[in-house]
């Protein structure tokens, strides 16, 4: 601790000596030097420090350093990947994938988030009055959420098999036509978008569910004395005071949904061809879903996303602030 | 407690002590334990059959060829396609292990990244290999790995449902024969066949057969041939030999639908052997067909036994003595039948295996008949060149495009991958 002044003062020295303005070093010695518990301080936060560090900053930096070299698994061995800018950025979005990947992306996340978000109201709402057994009725509607991806997605996509799924014997029994729910590129994203759909239900009902719990009882009462009916109170009440649990419902779904991989992968694997092929999907099928893994644009796409998600969560805060201020 | 601005100082100095401490245990947590001496010690052995557990006959056979060099050898199992990926990742860290099992169409794909001694460089004789199976691991012309084992695809035929159709499984010898054949089975209220056209490598894997067997070339995706192939297989779908599932079968998924008696064929690999014995109904099996009559190429199968650099050199020796004990011909029947579906790769263990098991037989046809996938110099364009066939074959399948238009688009997208 003693040496440390000295050796400041040294470089202020030199400093001064190279000619840049003497005001300089008592003001430069000041902020240099930390008292003990400064110290202490550092010390403490070091860890979490180390932590974001190695986790967040690094990776990111990392998957900003693939995307703008030519990561070929040579080179990836090797170290010495060539700089291209942003040349895998425009084969991205040059490549013939991107569109489809692009449109499939948005039809799927907006898709899963409006019917996620509906249904998980209408329950939230449903389950607000206790009744009998609704804790049992409620605790089954986490099942989507307590199974393993895997095993969901795998059931999902034995249910809608052509030949032998569950679903297609009920249409038939009825006397329709099967449907390739599958295997036809009309109807392959629609099929994991619907198997989404389910996964997603208990977080919305839960967040919702608990945002509906801060509502109090009195602002109900008003609303009958006033002769309000069950949809004039949920549209006049329930909805405008759960605006801000669901904006952050709404937001936490859309990123969890822009980076789904495992439903769609195990249930199609984005095909047939590129027909439910979402960024994601992409991003992991150029990484690891092929013999040759192509990681610098896999982290091209991967970066997209998360500049999407990052627009996403800048409206919010955008929309939120303007909330405050009105409000 | 109170604490004086002494203790407090010592505790972020410890604090901080242990947070570099956890850093430098990281930094060297990733050693594959390459750093004892030559000659001794312990050699690391990488294979992708965690199936196998330390108590095995696998890891015994291992072990027993590290104790004949006179070392221990610590294995370590991955599944497929993280092992490929353990074996950049070490590269990349130059902790590679001194041996390691790998899938056939990796081979090209390390040895491009120059992470491979060749065969040559560690000293063993290749001579006895049967080329077609020791081409895969070849890039230009140096050999970097050896066969432990091939397996491939046959057709498999369940004799109950062909009895019933008044079909002769004998009489399949072309694409006439068996599309004819699949027309009677269907008729008399059976399914056709099934096959895995999912959209990984396992599709083109099953196609391959169909694809060659029309006399295309990998180099050319749209060539009329080509086209043929996929006409094939698209007029069985659309006639309702082959389910629609087909477009997201793998292979697992094949067998298990075969295995509920209801198809009269299933395109399946060496594999299942054992479990085709178990089978409630009678089976067997004919040789895929080419178009015009013969055995069509199928592509190989199984591993190869690569030897990554080191950089001790002096610790080839006992690697070269390590792979040595795993392809004598008995070190190759033993392999065999550790796994029950795998041909050695040498005519002598071949043989050795025909004399133990005749029932093989059509196997090792199939097996001398099969061709790598990264053979005739393909290499590592291979995996690109996959990739646009397999989604050519879905997007055909699906209805998405015509076999003309899918393949044409996929040799687009082939030349744009291996440019």
């Amino acid at each position: 601790m003693t040496s440390n002044p000295a050796v400041v003062g040294q470089r202020a020295g030199t400093r001064g000596a190279a000619g840049t303005t003497p005001a300089v070093p008592p003001v430069r010695r000041r902020r240099r030097t930390l008292n003990p518990s400064q110290w202490a301080a550092v010390g403490f936060a070091a860890p979490l420090l180390v932590y974001l560090v190695v986790f967040y900053a690094y990776p990111l930096w990392r998957n900003i350093d693939l995307s703008i070299h030519d990561y070929t698994i040579r080179a990836f061995v090797q170290g010495d990947a060539e700089f291209v800018g942003l040349e895998n950025y425009a084969d991205v979005f040059a490549s013939s994938t991107f569109p489809t990947a692009l449109l499939n992306t948005a039809l799927f996340t907006f898709g899963s988030i409006a019917f996620q978000f509906s249904i998980g109201l209408a329950l939230a709402v449903f389950f607000r009055s206790s009744f009998r057994l609704s804790n049992l009725l409620r605790a089954l509607f986490l099942v989507p959420w307590l199974l393993p991806l895997i095993v969901s997605a795998s059931t999902w996509a034995w249910m809608l098999n052509s030949e032998n799924g569950i679903v297609n014997s009920v249409i038939t029994a009825f006397g329709g036509d099967q449907i390739n729910w599958l295997t036809s590129p009309d109807t392959a994203l629609l099929s994991v978008t619907i198997a989404n759909v389910w996964l997603g239900i208990p977080f919305n009902l839960v967040i919702l569910y608990s945002g509906l719990q801060n509502i109090p009882g009195e602002v109900y009462e008003a609303a009958s004395l006033d002769g309000a009916g069950a949809w004039r109170q949920f549209w006049s009440v329930t909805f405008p005071l759960l605006r801000p649990v669901s904006a952050i419902t709404i937001l936490l779904g859309l990123i969890y949904t822009l980076k789904v991989v495992d439903v769609i992968w195990v249930m199609t694997t984005g095909g047939p061809g590129d027909s439910s092929t979402t960024l994601a999907i992409w991003s992991y099928r150029e990484a690891f879903g092929t013999g040759q893994p192509d990681f610098s644009p896999a982290a091209a796409v991967g970066n997209l996303l998360i500049v999407i998600a990052l627009v996403f969560g800048f409206l919010h805060l955008q929309l939120q602030r303007r909330q405050e201020a009105t409000s | 407690m109170h604490t004086t601005p002494r203790t407090r100082r010592t505790l972020a100095a410890l604090t901080a002590l242990a947070a570099t401490g956890g850093l430098a245990a990281c930094s060297s947590g990733g050693d594959g334990g390459s750093e004892s001496t030559a000659g001794s010690g312990t050699y690391t052995w990488w294979d992708p059959y965690p199936q196998h557990d330390e108590s095995s006959d696998w890891a015994g056979r291992v072990q027993a060829c590290g104790e004949e060099a006179g070392v221990t050898i610590e294995r370590t199992a991955y599944d497929t396609t993280a092992l490929t990926n353990q074996a950049l990742l070490s590269a990349q860290e130059g902790t590679s292990p001194d041996v390691i099992l790998i899938d056939n169409p990796a081979v090209s794909t390390l040895a491009d990244t120059g992470i491979l001694t060749t065969v040559d460089e560690f000293g063993v004789d290749t001579s006895s290999i049967d080329q077609n199976l020791l081409d895969a691991g070849v890039v230009d012309g140096e050999a970097y790995g050896i066969p432990i084992g091939a397996n491939t695809l046959s057709l498999y035929y369940n004799a109950d449902v062909l009895k019933k159709a008044k079909v002769d499984p004998a009489s399949i010898t072309d694409w006439d024969s068996l599309t004819a054949a699949l027309k009677k089975v269907t008729d008399a209220g059976s399914k056709g066949i099934t096959f895995a056209g999912i959209g990984t490598e396992e599709g083109s894997f099953q196609f391959l057969p169909w694809f060659w067997g029309s006399g295309a070339e990998l180099t050319d995706l749209d060539s009329p041939e080509a086209v043929e192939a996929l006409e094939l297989w698209k007029g069985w779908l659309d006639e309702g030999y082959a389910p629609n599932t087909v477009i997201n079968n793998s292979q697992n998924t094949v067998w298990e639908e075969f295995l509920t008696g209801d198809f009269a064929f299933a395109e399946n690999g060496t594999w299942q052997v054992n479990s085709a014995a178990e089978a409630e109904f009678e089976t067997g099996i004919v040789q895929l067909p080419a178009k015009d009559g013969g055995v069509a190429p199928a592509p190989t199968g199984g591993e190869f036994i690569v030897a990554p650099v080191q950089e001790d050199t002096a610790r080839y020796d006992v690697t070269r003595q390590i792979v040595e004990c795993m392809t004598t011909p008995e070190g190759f029947v033993e392999t065999a039948n550790t796994f029950a579906y795998y041909v050695p790769p040498t005519a002598e263990g071949q043989e050795q295996l025909l004399s133990e098991n005749e029932d093989l037989e059509p196997w090792v046809e199939a097996v001398q008949n099969a061709k790598g996938r990264t053979s005739d110099g393909l290499g590592t364009d291979y995996p690109g060149i996959s990739e646009a066939l397999w989604t050519a074959v879905q997007n055909a399948l699906s209805g998405a495009a015509t076999p003309a238009e899918a393949l044409e688009a996929a040799q687009a997208d082939a030349e744009a991958a291996t440019s």
